[in-house]
C-alpha cells in the first residue's frame, strides 16, 4: 500500500516545474495570452522534446507510456504557471480517447504526431454535457451538421475529436470543407475555446470505426474531469502560495498583515480546503487506470469538489492582496480565471453531481 | 501510488473477518467504539477477547498487557476497514487508551507503565484528561490548579473543568502547576491522581446534549505522592502536547465519517415527504454529494499521511505541503462530520428535531445527540479557531501572535 508519488513523479514535477519558470515566466505568458493563436510553437515544441507532449502516447508511437496520475500531475504544473498550452486536449483528452477506443490505423495516423508535438487536437464534448443555447450537433443525411460550443484548445488545432453522443467520437481535420471555426473569448486568454459549426461535413474517422464503442464517451468525459480538475487544483495552489506570500510582505498598521488573524484565518481555511482535495485529484487519476468500476463517479466528485475548492481559493486568495488583487497587475487574477473556467468545462458542479448521483442510482 | 496490500495482509484481513463472523454474537452492541468509562461485563469481556487475538492494544508490548505485535499503520487500516464493515465495536476508546496510554508509553517510568497500561486496556482503570480551566482553555498554559511539595508528597488545590467522564473515572491525568517560581509553560507537569483520593470533588455538568458527559473537578488539599508525575517536573506541557495530538488525530478518524455518511445515505432513501424520498430532493441530494466528495478527500488525505509515515517521510515540517496537511486534519474532519449530522437532521425535517425518545423518533435522537456532539468536538481539543492559528503559524509560517 502507498498512497503517494513516487520518485520519478516528483523528478517529472521537478523538471517541468524549472522549465516552466525559465521559459514561461509570467511576462511571457501574458505576451502570449494576448497573440491571435494563444501559443508560442516555440514553447510547445520545447515541452514536446522534454517528453511532456507524449506522456500518454505508448512507447511505440513515441511517447512516455505513463498513467493519468502523471499526466495530472503535469496538467496542475502547468495551471500553476497559467502556461498557455494545448496539453488538456492534445496531451490528455486526446491521446486517451486514442489509445483507449481508437483503431489501429487511427493511433497510427495520430499518436505519433501529438507525441512530437507537431499535430494538435481540440476536444469538444459539448454533446456529452449538456447543450446550451441553440447548440445543435447532429448527423443529418449522413453528415455532420448544426453547431458544438466549446472546444477547448482551438486556437491552433490541426483536428477535433468531437462527440455526438456517448458512444459516437469524431475526429474531424480543421480544414475540412464544411467547418467552421469561431473563437469563443473567454475571461481565461491562457487556454482557447471555439464554436465548431458544421455544414455537410462527412464525417469520415470515426473513434473506433464507424459503429462507435459503446460507453466510449463517459471514459473520455472522465479523463477530461480528471485533468480540469487537476488544473483547478494547480490555479488553486498558485493563488494560494501567492497570497501566503503578500501576507508576509505587506505592512499595515506597521505590521505584516499576515500577523493579523483574519487574514491568517483566511489562508489557513484555504489551506485546510486545499490539502484533502489534492489527494482526492490523485485518487481520481489513479483510479482512472486501476479502478475502472469507481473511475466515472471519483472524477465526477473529483471535478465537481474542485471547482468548489478553487474558485473559493482564488477569491479569498483575491481578498488577501486587497486592492492590489483587482489590479490587472498584480497577476493574481491570470489564477482567478483559469480556476473560473476549469469550474464550467465539462459541466459545473451542481450538474456534474447530479450526474454523480445518477451513477449511484441515488437519482 | 500501489492501493494493494499484498499476500500478507490480505491473509490477515481473511482472518479477521473469519473471527468477526464466528464472534459477532458477542460484541456488544452498535457497530461504534465502546464509550470511555463503559463498565458493561460484556463490553470488557468483548475487550479481552479482541486483545488476545491481537485486534486491541495490538501493538502495546506484551510485558503492559498487550499482544506485542510490531507497529504497521497497514494493519491498522485494515482493522479499521473490517471492523467498521462488520458494523462491530473495535474495541475500547476513550482518553485512557486512546491518549493516556501512548503517553505512558513514551513518557512514562518501566513502574507507571507496568501499573497502569494492562488495567487501562483491559478498561479496568477509567481515566479522565484534567487539562482545561476555568481560565484556561485555548490558553492551556495559564493553568493555575497548583501543587506544592510537603515531604515526598504533593498537596493540590483549584479547579478543573469540561473534564469527560471525570464522574466515572478511578484516575485523571491532570497539568498542575509544580514549579511556581518558572515561566508560564515551564511550571507545569503532567500528574496521575485517583480520583477517589480525599479532598476531590465532582460536579457533573450537564451539556447542551442533555446528558452529563463532563464535570467540573475541585481540589482541596489533595495528596499525591511525587512519584506520580510522568516524566519530569516542568515538562508537563511538553508531555500534554503529545497527547493532545494523539487526541486530535483520533476525533478525525475517517472510519467513522464514512459510517455515519452510510447512515445518512440510507436515512435519505428511508424518509419521505409527500411521498417523495429525501434523496430525490434536487437541493437536499445536492448537498449530500457534497458531502460524498468531502468525504473521500478526507479519505484518501489519511491515506497520504499514512504513506508519508510508511515512508519515514517528516510529516510536522514547517512550510512544506505534508506539514500543513497534517495540522488541517482536524479542522476538516470535525467540519465534515458535523456537517453530515446537519443534513440528516434537514433531510427529517420536523422529524429531525424530536429527541428524548418522544414519539416517532428516529435512530433515538442519534441525528441530534451527533449534531450537537459533534460540534462539541469542533471546540474540543483545540477550538477550530486555535487550529487555524497552529495552521497559519506552523504550516504556513505565518508571524506569530504576540504571547502574553
Ligand atoms: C465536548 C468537550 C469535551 C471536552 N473534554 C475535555 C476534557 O476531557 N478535558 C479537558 O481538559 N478539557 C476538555 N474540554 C475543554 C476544551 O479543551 C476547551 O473547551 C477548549 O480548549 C476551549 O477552551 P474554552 O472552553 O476555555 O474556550 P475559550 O478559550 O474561552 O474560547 C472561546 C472562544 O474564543 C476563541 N479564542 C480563544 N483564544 C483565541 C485565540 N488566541 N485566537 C483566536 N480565537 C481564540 C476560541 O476559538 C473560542 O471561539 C472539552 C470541551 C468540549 C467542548
Amino acid at each position: 500500500m502507498d498512497f503517494g508519488l513516487t520518485e520519478e513523479q516528483r523528478m517529472l514535477e521537478q523538471t517541468l516545474r524549472g522549465w516552466l519558470a525559465e521559459h514561461l515566466p509570467i511576462g511571457r505568458v501574458r505576451e502570449i495570452a494576448a497573440s491571435e493563436s494563444g501559443q508560442d510553437p516555440a514553447v510547445w515544441k520545447g515541452l514536446a522534446e522534454l517528453g511532456m507532449a507524449g506522456l500518454l502516447v505508448d512507447d511505440e508511437s513515441g511517447g512516455g507510456g505513463l498513467t493519468l496520475l502523471d499526466a495530472a500531475l503535469a496538467m496542475q504544473s502547468f495551471a500553476h504557471a497559467a502556461a498557455p498550452v494545448p496539453y488538456l486536449g492534445s496531451s490528455i483528452v486526446a491521446p486517451v480517447a486514442l489509445r483507449l477506443f481508437g483503431t489501429e490505423p487511427q493511433r497510427r495516423s495520430w499518436l505519433p504526431g501529438l507525441a512530437a508535438g507537431t499535430t494538435q487536437i481540440g476536444v469538444a464534448l459539448g454533446e456529452l454535457t449538456g447543450r446550451r443555447g441553440d447548440a445543435n450537433l447532429r448527423i443529418d443525411g449522413g453528415r455532420l451538421a448544426g453547431s458544438t460550443l466549446f472546444a477547448i484548445d482551438a486556437g491552433a488545432a490541426d483536428a477535433f475529436l468531437v462527440a455526438l453522443d456517448r458512444d459516437h467520437l469524431v475526429l474531424v481535420p480543421r480544414d475540412v470543407a464544411g467547418l467552421t471555426v469561431t473563437p469563443l473569448v473567454t475571461i481565461d486568454r491562457t487556454r482557447r475555446l471555439a464554436e465548431l459549426t458544421f455544414d455537410g461535413v462527412v464525417p469520415a474517422d470515426w473513434l473506433g470505426g464507424p459503429a462507435g464503442v459503446a460507453g466510449a464517451g463517459a471514459r473520455v468525459l472522465a479523463a477530461a474531469r480528471v485533468a480540469v480538475a487537476a488544473d483547478a487544483l494547480g490555479a488553486a495552489e498558485r493563488a494560494l502560495e501567492m497570497a501566503v506570500a503578500y501576507a508576509q510582505q505587506r505592512e499595515q498598521f506597521g505590521r505584516p498583515i499576515g500577523s493579523f488573524q483574519a487574514v491568517k484565518h483566511m489562508c489557513a481555511e484555504m489551506v485546510a480546503e486545499l490539502e484533502p482535495a489534492r489527494a482526492l485529484v490523485w485518487y481520481a487519476a489513479y483510479a482512472f487506470d486501476h479502478r475502472p468500476e469507481e473511475a466515472l463517479l471519483v472524477a465526477a466528485h473529483a471535478k465537481a469538489h474542485l471547482a468548489e475548492v478553487a474558485t473559493g481559493i482564488v477569491r479569498t486568495a483575491t481578498e488577501v492582496y486587497g486592492g492590489y488583487g483587482f489590479t490587472d497587475e498584480g497577476d493574481l487574477h491570470l489564477w482567478f480565471k483559469r480556476a473560473g473556467l476549469d469550474r464550467q468545462l465539462f459541466g459545473g458542479p451542481e450538474a456534474v453531481r447530479a450526474e454523480a448521483a445518477v451513477l449511484q442510482g441515488l437519482a | 501510488m500501489d492501493l494493494s496490500f499484498g499476500p500478507e495482509y490480505e491473509a490477515f484481513r481473511d482472518e479477521l473477518r473469519a473471527f468477526l463472523e464466528r464472534h459477532r454474537e458477542r460484541a456488544p452492541g452498535g457497530g461504534q467504539m465502546l464509550a470511555g468509562g463503559t463498565r458493561d461485563p460484556a463490553a470488557l469481556s468483548w475487550q479481552a477477547l479482541l486483545i488476545e487475538h491481537g485486534y486491541a492494544a495490538r501493538t502495546i508490548p506484551k510485558q503492559y498487557g498487550g499482544y506485542g505485535a510490531t507497529p504497521d499503520p497497514l494493519i491498522r487500516v485494515i482493522l479499521d476497514e473490517e471492523f467498521a464493515r462488520a458494523g462491530v465495536s473495535a474495541g475500547l476508546g476513550g482518553q485512557g487508551p486512546d491518549m493516556l496510554v501512548p503517553t505512558l508509553l513514551e513518557h512514562g517510568s518501566e513502574e507507571q507503565k507496568l501499573r497502569w497500561i494492562p488495567p487501562t486496556i483491559r478498561g479496568e482503570v477509567v481515566w479522565c484528561q484534567g487539562y482545561s480551566e476555568p481560565n484556561a482553555g485555548s490558553d492551556l498554559a495559564n493553568v493555575q490548579t497548583r501543587a506544592t511539595e510537603d515531604g515526598s508528597d504533593f498537596v493540590i488545590n483549584g479547579q478543573k473543568i469540561w473534564t469527560t467522564t471525570a464522574h466515572a473515572a478511578d484516575m485523571m491525568f491532570g497539568l498542575i502547576r509544580t514549579e511556581p517560581g518558572a515561566s508560564k509553560h515551564a511550571g507545569l507537569s503532567y500528574v496521575l491522581i485517583p480520583m477517589d483520593a480525599p479532598g476531590i470533588e465532582v460536579r457533573p455538568l450537564v451539556t447542551m446534549t442533555g446528558h452529563a458527559e463532563f464535570n467540573e473537578v475541585f481540589f482541596t488539599d489533595v495528596r499525591v505522592p511525587q512519584s506520580a508525575v510522568v516524566g519530569r517536573r516542568g515538562e508537563g506541557w511538553k508531555i500534554a502536547n503529545t497527547t493532545l495530538g494523539h487526541e486530535r488525530s483520533s476525533l478525525a478518524a475517517t472510519g467513522q465519517l464514512e459510517a455515519a455518511m452510510a447512515r445518512l445515505t440510507e436515512r435519505m432513501q428511508a424518509e419521505t415527504v409527500d411521498g417523495r424520498r429525501a434523496v430525490d430532493d434536487p437541493a437536499l441530494r445536492d448537498r449530500l454529494l457534497r458531502l460524498q466528495a468531502r468525504l473521500l478527500a478526507m479519505k484518501y488525505h489519511a491515506l497520504r499521511l499514512l504513506t508519508c509515515r510508511l515512508r519515514g517521510e517528516p510529516t510536522g515540517e514547517p512550510g512544506s505541503p505534508e506539514g500543513s496537511a497534517v495540522l488541517v486534519t482536524k479542522l476538516a474532519g470535525c467540519e465534515l462530520s458535523h456537517q453530515i449530522a446537519a443534513l440528516g437532521i434537514d433531510a427529517m425535517g420536523e422529524f429531525g428535531v424530536l429527541y428524548g425518545g418522544s414519539k416517532h423518533e428516529r435512530a433515538g435522537g442519534l441525528w441530534q445527540f451527533h449534531y450537537m456532539f459533534s460540534l462539541g468536538l469542533i471546540i474540543g481539543g483545540g477550538t477550530a479557531q486555535i487550529q487555524k492559528n497552529i495552521i497559519a503559524e506552523r504550516g504556513l509560517r505565518l508571524p506569530r501572535e504576540p504571547r502574553a
